[in-house]
């Protein structure tokens, strides 16, 4: 029995309301506005009122207005479709919305996420007599590059038995694939999608692995330096206009994985836009077709109303998850999550709680790490294993690391990948510092390679930092030398020119081949006879250099270009330090 | 005929309450007093208590004055009558024109569906090169300009908007001095710009929650505009008057307060006037210049901050000059690898070197040598000051880019300028 309320008060985008029945916490309730139903999630309940954040505009809402409440949680569909899609935080697919609504996002028209009228070509696998259990496939549909399995819906909590199944044929998602039947004789119709509460994690799967494998970025900084694994969280934190938004954009371009998530929780539209109409347009390299075809995209931006915004992160989640069963590495990118915090601060206030720090709820710490906790890779029933890895920006105020979103964060996330205000205004990109970052994961290249290199980049810093103070002439020719390799290497290796369309996304081989070089350059020992001399040099090589990254792997070019480099290294090489040659010997 | 209430229960600072039933949130109401007549906004709804706040605020409002509810939300006159007008917040004529009345809009309206924004596309040029070259402003941007009280800001909106080649411009003014107001009215008539711009304007010493109603009348104006094919410009000034306004009656209602006193909803209310910018596809465009001041020059203050996190860049305008670190333009990347092939390597080289001359600035001051690095990184950071920073240089792009050539020439050796090499063959000047 459902039950059904009247507004008895409202206050910005909460409302109380005072309820017939029964009502559970996070139910979905609609307010009946004029012709309109305005969606709403129960967020407290005192007796027989309960308080309710409208996923809407509130103007024209009157008290006496009234409520019917769905008798479910807030959910989202799963099943063959999603990929493609942009959806808003509450799966209401944007496209479809602007044809039906046009310009602006007018209330209360709500969408049917997958859409009715596809036909997928259905492959039956359970035979009919099977004992099946929730996620066993029954069957399964090709949605572009992947065979996307329909399997039996995950609150399926008992043991079933395949009465019926289709047949290898063209069906659509609200046909009934199966017959399921439990051990009391009772049936069950089974679809080709079901529903799913997004705040409930998906954990069909038979064991949790240690993330290891590691999930290559292309961005030499992350992958050489500050590696992030499969299944592995890590989160980017930074002052506007730093780089997180364009970093993520690269990432979820070039990342090695099968499916990528793009969360925009309260993000500028003008920059959600670029990736709405720029993605159908890119070629995924692995598959020659559109980088679409393997991306869902959650599109919340910043005047989009507050409690979508805090939905938009688990409805994101749930749909990784969601392919995660099926086998399939997935990628969600969230940005940023500070906004999805404040989503959360803003009705705390509304609901007049006691703030925490920095007004915060005081759950705000649990509550991240619950999200970033539906991260990992894991092996399934079949033993196969899929992997849902989560990279989230925070934006805290003044780049202030200090706050709580940026430390709850980083409590719960296996890799820090920190920028600095000082790198962006440098126009040293991607600015992640690489003094303060960390990984707890492994590099794609040799450790010792990577700990030798980055000695020297330490301590090129802090010779930088001592010169800061004794000067130039102060400081030992050696030392000098130190500061203009660390300098040497962050111009050419850390930092990646993304509009470059080489320079962009450098694969592993690639890394490879050039951190030999660097590594090289880095044991060098140089005869260099004033400091003066050395700065030319470097400034000739860094040329030589960056040059060289700009040209396509392995081609005539990259030689020559590669030749010219070394001709200009050789000029004033004398000698090689034996840690670095021992290391080259073994191989980077 | 609406019901008249008689009889307010509460006035705290300019909320004021009655019991009424059948109101709306949103709703707007007459209230009329021995003053005379002015407007309210529910703001709450608690059973039968109706909380409202009142436009010209709450001072001289008796508990016996009458409120009638008018049964909408907060409207605005539209049309082409409203070019080379000016009206306050509550959208009365403040010129001597007369009232407008005819086809009303409702402010305030849903946000644009971003599946149906296009990626920005056009070019703002502006002249100034520290924006053209360095940090391009796009047409549907929306921008603040981060600054203290005491620079030239609003100096700088004007001479945006005077150069800027849109339209139509619409200023909304917030807690706007009186000078400030007269020497904007000025300029833009003396640049026979008037005619073209509509100004809604609060003033410092106006009731406080008309404050609140300037920029979204000046942008509910704007869109009826774009969505006529027009390029709207719309310069707001300033939202740090706009977000104290805010935080005034959020107090004032015993809201718990967010950080350091504002409103928990501070990003939301911000961002729904910034997400305003748009192009819209098969018409026309908004694009946003605002001005936030930030106290103190302390842009981790919750407005800037917040601002800073909604807008596509800001501009940093400190010592009269637009300051390279710190300003961005977010949509730059839209246009500029289309104005010329060199642009953004000079336009990135050239901050670069710049940041390095910062720190041999920065190594002469505390008494050490100067190498021939430092020397030349010098004479570089002199005339790029001079050149390009300087705010009264007025060059097209094009010349701009140019005299970044003949500035690194005239400076450096090639390779020492981080470019690559082609395009050093290509534009290095002649003879050097």
């Amino acid at each position: 029995m459902k039950s059904v309320g009247k507004i008895i008060g409202v206050n910005g985008n909460m409302v109380t309301v005072e309820v017939t029945g029964t009502v559970s916490m996070n139910e979905v309730g609609y307010i009946l506005v004029d012709d309109k139903k305005l969606k709403s999630e129960v967020i407290r309940i005192l007796g027989n009122t309960c308080q309710m954040q409208v996923f809407e505009m509130t103007k024209g809402i009157r008290i006496g207005d009234s409520v019917e409440f769905s008798d479910e949680l807030l959910a989202v569909e799963l099943g063959p479709g999603l990929l493609k899609q942009v959806y808003d935080g509450l799966q209401n697919p944007l496209p479809e919305l602007a044809e039906a609504a046009g310009f602006f996002l007018e209330r209360g028209i709500y969408l049917k996420a997958l859409d009715r009228e596809v036909e997928w070509d259905f492959t039956p696998i359970a035979k009919v007599g099977d004992s099946v259990e929730k996620a066993d496939t029954l069957g399964s549909v090709p949605e572009g590059p992947f065979v996307h399995q329909i399997m039996v819906p995950f609150n399926y909590l008992k043991k079933y038995s395949v009465k019926s199944i289709k047949e290898a044929g063209k069906y659509k998602v609200d046909d009934v694939i199966a017959v399921l039947e439990d051990e009391k004789g009772n049936t069950f119709d089974v679809k080709m999608y079901f529903e799913w509460p997004v705040k409930r994690a998906i954990d069909c799967y038979s064991e949790r692995l240690k993330p290891t494998k590691p999930m290559v970025t292309k961005v030499r900084l992350v992958d050489t330096f500050l590696p992030v694994a499969l299944g592995g969280t890590y989160c980017i934190p930074g002052p506007f206009g730093a780089g997180k938004t364009v970093l993520q954009q690269v990432t979820s371009k070039n990342a090695e994985v099968d499916i990528v998530i793009v969360a925009a929780c309260g993000e500028r539209a003008g920059e959600v836009v670029e990736t709405l109409k720029e993605f159908p347009e890119l070629i995924d390299p692995k598959t020659g077709n559109s980088l679409m075809e393997r991306t869902v995209i959650i599109c919340n931006t910043s005047s989009m109303p507050v409690a979508s915004r805090e939905a938009s992160v688990y409805t994101a989640v749930t749909i990784a998850e969601y392919y995660r069963q099926m086998g399939l590495n997935v990628l969600l990118l969230a940005d940023s999550t500070s906004r999805w915090a404040q989503a959360m601060r803003e009705m705390s206030g509304r609901l007049e709680e006691i703030p925490g720090e920095e007004a915060f709820p005081a759950y705000l710490e649990s509550v991240i790490a619950g999200f970033y906790e539906r991260a990992g890779i894991v092996r399934l029933k079949d033993g196969r294993e899929g992997s849902v890895t989560i990279g989230g920006t925070v934006s805290p105020a003044g780049g202030n690391f200090e706050e709580p979103v940026t430390q709850a964060t980083l409590k719960v996330v296996g890799a820090f990948h920190g920028l600095s205000r000082e790198r962006s205004d440098a126009r040293k990109y991607p600015a992640i510092d690489p003094m303060d970052s960390w990984s707890k994961y492994p590099s794609v290249l040799n450790v010792d390679a990577v700990n030798y290199a980055r000695k020297i980049l330490f301590r090129g810093g802090e010779i930088e930092a001592m010169m800061k103070v004794v000067g130039e002439e102060g400081t030992a020719l050696s030392d000098f030398t130190i500061y203009l390799k660390s300098d040497f290497l962050d111009a050419v290796y850390l930092q990646q020119n993304s509009f470059d369309p080489v320079d962009a996304a450098v694969i592993v081989d690639r890394q490879k081949h050039i951190f030999a070089y660097i590594l090289e350059i880095m044991g060098a020992e140089f005869s260099f006879e004033d400091k003066d001399e050395a700065r030319i040099f470097f400034n000739a090589l860094r040329q030589a250099f960056i040059d060289y990254n700009g040209v396509e792997w392995k081609t005539d070019e990259f030689y020559k270009r590669e030749k010219a480099m070394l001709e200009t290294l050789n000029e004033k090489k004398v000698g090689l330090d034996s840690t670095a040659a021992e290391l080259l010997k073994v191989g980077v | 005929m609406r019901k008249v209430y008689s009889k307010i229960e509460s006035i705290s600072g300019n909320v004021i309450s009655v019991k009424a039933t059948d109101v709306q949130y949103g709703e707007l109401a007459r209230v009329s007093t021995t003053y005379g007549d002015t407007l309210a906004e529910v703001i709450k709804l608690d059973g039968d208590l109706v909380s409202m706040q009142v436009f010209a605020g709450g001072r001289g409002i008796s508990t016996g004055d009458e409120v009638r509810f008018l049964g909408n939300p907060m409207r605005v006159s539209f049309s082409e009558n409203l070019q080379g007008r000016i009206f306050d917040g509550s959208g009365k004529p403040r010129d001597n024109g007369p009232e407008l009345t005819e086809n009303l809009i409702t402010i305030g309206g849903p946000s644009v569906n971003p599946a149906k924004r296009i990626i920005p596309r056009n070019m703002i040029r502006t002249g100034i090169p520290m924006i053209d070259l360095f940090n391009t402003l796009v047409e549907s941007q929306k921008l603040p300009i981060f600054s203290v009280s005491g620079e030239p800001y609003n100096q700088l909106l004007s001479r945006i908007a005077m150069q800027a080649e849109v339209d139509l411009i619409i200023l909304g003014g917030m807690g706007l001095k009186y000078d400030d107001y007269l020497f904007f009215k000025e300029e833009l008539e003396n640049g026979g710009a008037m005619s073209r711009t509509i100004m809604f304007v609060h003033t410092a010493s106006d009731p406080v929650v008309e404050s609140l109603m300037v920029p979204d009348i000046s942008l509910a104006v704007a869109e009826k505009f774009a969505l006529q094919g027009k390029k709207v410009l719309v310069l707001l000034t300033d939202m740090t008057n706009f977000a104290d306004a805010m935080k005034e009656i959020a107090i004032t209602q015993e809201q718990v307060p967010s950080n350091r006193g504002y409103p928990g909803d501070l990003y939301s209310q911000l961002a729904s006037r910034y997400e305003k910018a748009v192009d819209f596809e098969g018409s026309g465009s908004i694009t946003i210049l605002g001005v936030t001041t930030m106290p103190g020059d302390d842009v981790t203050h919750p407005v800037p901050d917040n601002t800073g996190y909604i807008t596509e860049g800001q501009y940093y305008l400190k010592n009269g000059r637009i300051e390279p670190f710190g300003s961005l333009s977010r949509l730059k990347q839209q246009v500029n690898d289309k104005t010329r092939d060199d642009h953004r390597a000079i336009m990135d080289g050239m901050i670069k070197l710049y940041a390095a001359y910062k720190s041999s600035v920065e190594k002469k001051s505390m008494g050490f040598n100067m190498s021939q690095w430092d020397e030349k990184l010098l004479k570089y950071g002199k005339q790029f000051e001079k050149g390009m920073m300087d705010l009264s240089v007025n060059i097209p792009l094009e010349k701009a880019l140019d005299l970044g050539w003949e500035i690194l020439a005239s400076c450096f050796e090639k390779d020492e300028t981080g470019l690559k090499t082609d395009l050093i063959n290509q534009y290095w000047p002649e003879g050097k």
